[in-house]
């Protein structure tokens, strides 16, 4: 905890705006929990609605802590057409979640996206980061069943 | 500057997709490898920004020559080594072929994906190094800053963009140098440059490819934009999801602040200018121009109504000058080549080249660059070769979410701004996703709607409730429950939330709905009146069956099915259960005999 409100003061002395601030607390932390929040709008002298509304306005931000690993399916139009709506309902059924949940044993989260820019071999997905091209249902088995 | 010459260059693609594929791999490969055998006096190689011809990669460029290897494996290495670099020979089985005449071509400049595009605005894409700022500085880089700073006033800048009639190429077509006139003209100080680099349209990667590939025309072409507007802050807003374009242009500011480009007393001039990184933490609202600026201000990007124009009151309430990556990348070539020599290309009302973004059922996906004015169909057919696997071409779509879907009786349309707009779609920043008869035209309304509803920012109640209302309505299409009245409502709805809305978001949303109704209103019909999907798509109209003829009973779909709704024994045809079957689609992907068929 000290060493985010660290990075808050710092960032905030030097006017990186809140955007940037959330940004940063989540790559350390993987989320962003509501004391952080809090304690975000108190040392920036914000409304904590601001704050609250700004964190929720933007897709990229979580207020749930997240798996252990991040399975980011890209339902891009250009992977759209190639099929990610099959391969979207496979990784469902395959985990027991629903898009955006994360399973209990916290080691997937699945996310569906918009577009990761790879659309010259979709369907894609950006697991953990990495992006894997040319997906299909019985391939994304095979790395479910691997990562688990 | 003296420096080495070589016999010959390996350029491996940098771009996202190849990366994907392990190009840094093979790079780092090639390195060790010449470097073993005592090589690196007399090869260089290097990494290159994206090379355009995403679907074959990874791709491997050999220079002089220009021989271009696709799907390049790290195993195939040594054999590039021994028989291209050393012998000059082709390993042939990485060589280009043409997938409908099987004819090999060796050469990039031959392959038909090449041959008919001109790169003004990717000339340095997969051909500098983009970590390197003295490769596009040999390539002209900066010369154009030189030229404009030393050699021209502001308002000879401006005059000179203006008679270029380069457009925006964000979407509006707005005339550029116009925009530039009204910022400088504008009362307030300071003045600020913002670089639009918030590429959130769906099956689009114009903008990310060209700063992938070519950071520093972008930032040449915003300082250029600084120097005639009077401002001496700039703003790059790129998307969160594009963490290579924004390592790569951080790269590019340092190397750049380094040479004495950006920063205090450019060039020895009274000019200075700096250049900073905003990243958007994912709102595809944000690619307007006022909830972008919103968003660098550290709120939620709401839109706002305009006037006042960014250009009057935009960043800070200050006047700021908003132009796409791809417009400020332009300028250096303008300012170099002449307003006349831009103006030469392209077609009367539209000058220049447009890049887009060509994917979806389309043999070569990439990225290209025509001149404007050339017809879909050569686009589509000519460069991207057609609809591979023998289909049939159905619709290409055109602008993004926001855009449309145009039929093949609209292949010969030439691609301008006011012809797509005639015909339902728009330009938009450059998406164009091909699509084939497997895809429905309901439900892929239906996508648009469900990406537009989703991404509505909530403040205006035509874009906030009139999205959802028309999803909700295709939805019970595409289900099979809708009536033939719900085509009225749905015009009447898009008609309320085009009039109604406060942002270019809910005013287009509808877009995609209306153009499809222009021209496929037979399938909305067939699954309305027949409850009948004809593509093929519709979970609640189709059954997937096995084809007792083609089935060998090899078992494959049966181990693989997720829900253990197929049975059968070895060697004899299989049977899926429909009430177990969840229409995923494994057991046709996996059957090898094309025995699974969708009814």
């Amino acid at each position: 905890m000290d060493s985010i409100i660290k990075i808050i003061d710092e960032m905030n002395k030097s006017n990186e705006g809140l955007v940037p601030i959330l940004q940063r607390v989540q790559d350390k932390l993987g989320y962003l929990p509501i004391d952080i929040l809090e304690a975000i709008s108190e040392k920036m002298n914000l409304p904590y609605n601001q704050v609250f509304g700004v964190t929720t306005f933007y897709s990229q931000f979580r207020l749930e802590p997240q798996g252990e690993n991040l399975i980011q399916l890209c339902n891009g139009t250009a992977c759209h057409v190639k099929g990610s709506k099959k391969i979207i309902k496979t990784i469902e059924e395959k985990l027991g979640i629903k898009k955006g949940e994360t399973t209990e044993n916290m080691k997937f989260t699945f996310q569906v996206v918009y577009c990761i820019g790879s659309c010259g071999l979709s369907p894609t997905a950006m697991i953990n980061k990495k992006v894997i091209p040319k997906l299909t249902s019985s391939k994304i088995l095979k790395i479910l069943e691997e990562l688990s | 500057m003296s420096h080495k010459v070589y016999e010959k260059t390996v350029l491996c693609c940098g771009g996202t997709g190849c990366i994907a594929g392990g190009s840094e791999s093979i790079y780092f490969s090639f390195l060790n490898e010449i470097k073993r055998r005592s090589l690196d006096k007399k090869f260089r190689i290097s990494i290159t920004g994206c090379h355009g011809l995403c679907e074959m990669g990874p791709i491997v460029v050999v220079q002089p020559e220009g021989i271009l290897y696709c799907h390049t494996l790290i195993e195939d290495v040594p054999e590039i080594i021994d028989k291209t670099l050393i012998k000059s020979d082709l390993v042939e089985h990485l060589v280009y072929k043409n997938p409908k005449t099987l004819e090999i071509i060796p050469k990039y400049k031959d392959i038909p994906f090449y041959k008919y595009q001109k790169r003004i605005l990717l000339r340095n894409c997969g051909v500098i190094n983009p970590e390197n700022i003295k490769e596009y500085i040999k390539r002209e880089g900066y010369s154009a800053l030189r030229k404009a700073i030393l050699d021209m006033s502001p308002l000879q800048i401006i005059n000179e963009i203006k008679k270029s009639g380069l457009r925006g190429r964000g979407g509006a077509g707005f005339p550029t140098g116009l925009k530039w006139e009204f910022t400088k003209k504008a009362n307030g100080e300071p003045k600020y440059i913002v670089g639009n680099a918030d590429e959130g349209d769906p099956g689009a990667f114009m903008d990310r490819s060209l700063i992938e590939g070519d950071p520093h025309s972008l930032l040449e072409g915003m300082l250029i934009a600084g120097y005639s507007i009077g401002a001496k802050e700039g703003y790059i807003y790129c998307r969160a999801e594009y963490p290579l374009a924004i390592k790569r242009l951080k790269i590019a500011i340092k190397q750049a602040k380094e040479a004495g480009l950006i920063g205090k007393n450019i060039l020895g001039s009274n000019f200075s200018f700096d250049i900073k990184i905003k990243q958007g933490a994912g709102a595809f609202v944000c690619g307007e121009e006022t909830a972008l600026l919103a968003s660098i201000e550290g709120r939620r990007g709401e839109p706002r109504p305009r006037p006042p124009f960014p250009a009057n009151s935009g960043l800070w309430g200050k006047p700021t000058n908003i132009n796409n990556v791809k417009s400020y990348s332009y300028i250096p070539q303008i300012i170099l080549n002449g307003a006349d020599w831009f103006s030469s290309i392209g077609t009367e009302r539209s000058k220049g080249t447009m890049v887009f973004a060509l994917t979806g059922k389309v043999v070569s996906t990439g990225l290209v660059e025509v001149p404007i004015g050339m017809s879909i169909r050569e686009l589509v057919f000519d460069i991207g070769g057609g609809v591979p696997l023998g289909k049939n071409f159905k619709a290409v779509q055109i602008g993004g979410p926001l855009g449309g879907c145009l039929p093949a009786e609209k292949l010969d349309l030439p691609i301008d701004y006011e012809p797509i707009i005639e015909a339902g779609a728009i330009m938009g920043s450059g998406g164009m996703i091909v699509v084939d008869n497997e895809t429905c035209m309901v439900e892929f309304a239906k996508y648009f709607l469900q990406f537009a509803s989703d991404e509505s920012c909530g403040q205006c109640v035509p874009c906030r409730l009139g999205g959802e209302r028309m999803l909700e309505i295709l939805t019970r299409i595409t289900d099979g429950e809708g009536k033939l009245e719900d085509l009225k409502k749905l015009e009447k709805l898009s008609r309320v939330m085009n009039q109604g809305s406060l942002c270019a978001l809910g005013q287009l949303t509808p877009n995609p709905v209306l153009s499809t109704l222009r021209y496929f209103k037979d399938e909305y019909i067939a699954h309305i009146v027949d409850k009948r999907c004809p593509a093929g798509e519709c979970e609640a109209l189709i059954t997937y069956h096995i084809d007792e003829k083609k089935c060998t009973g090899c078992t494959r779909c049966l181990r693989k099915c997720p829900q253990n709704a197929i049975s059968g024994e070895k060697k004899k045809p299989h049977k899926i259960d429909k009430r177990l079957c969840i229409k995923c689609g494994v057991c046709k992907d996996v059957c090898k005999f094309d025995a699974v068929y969708i009814m």
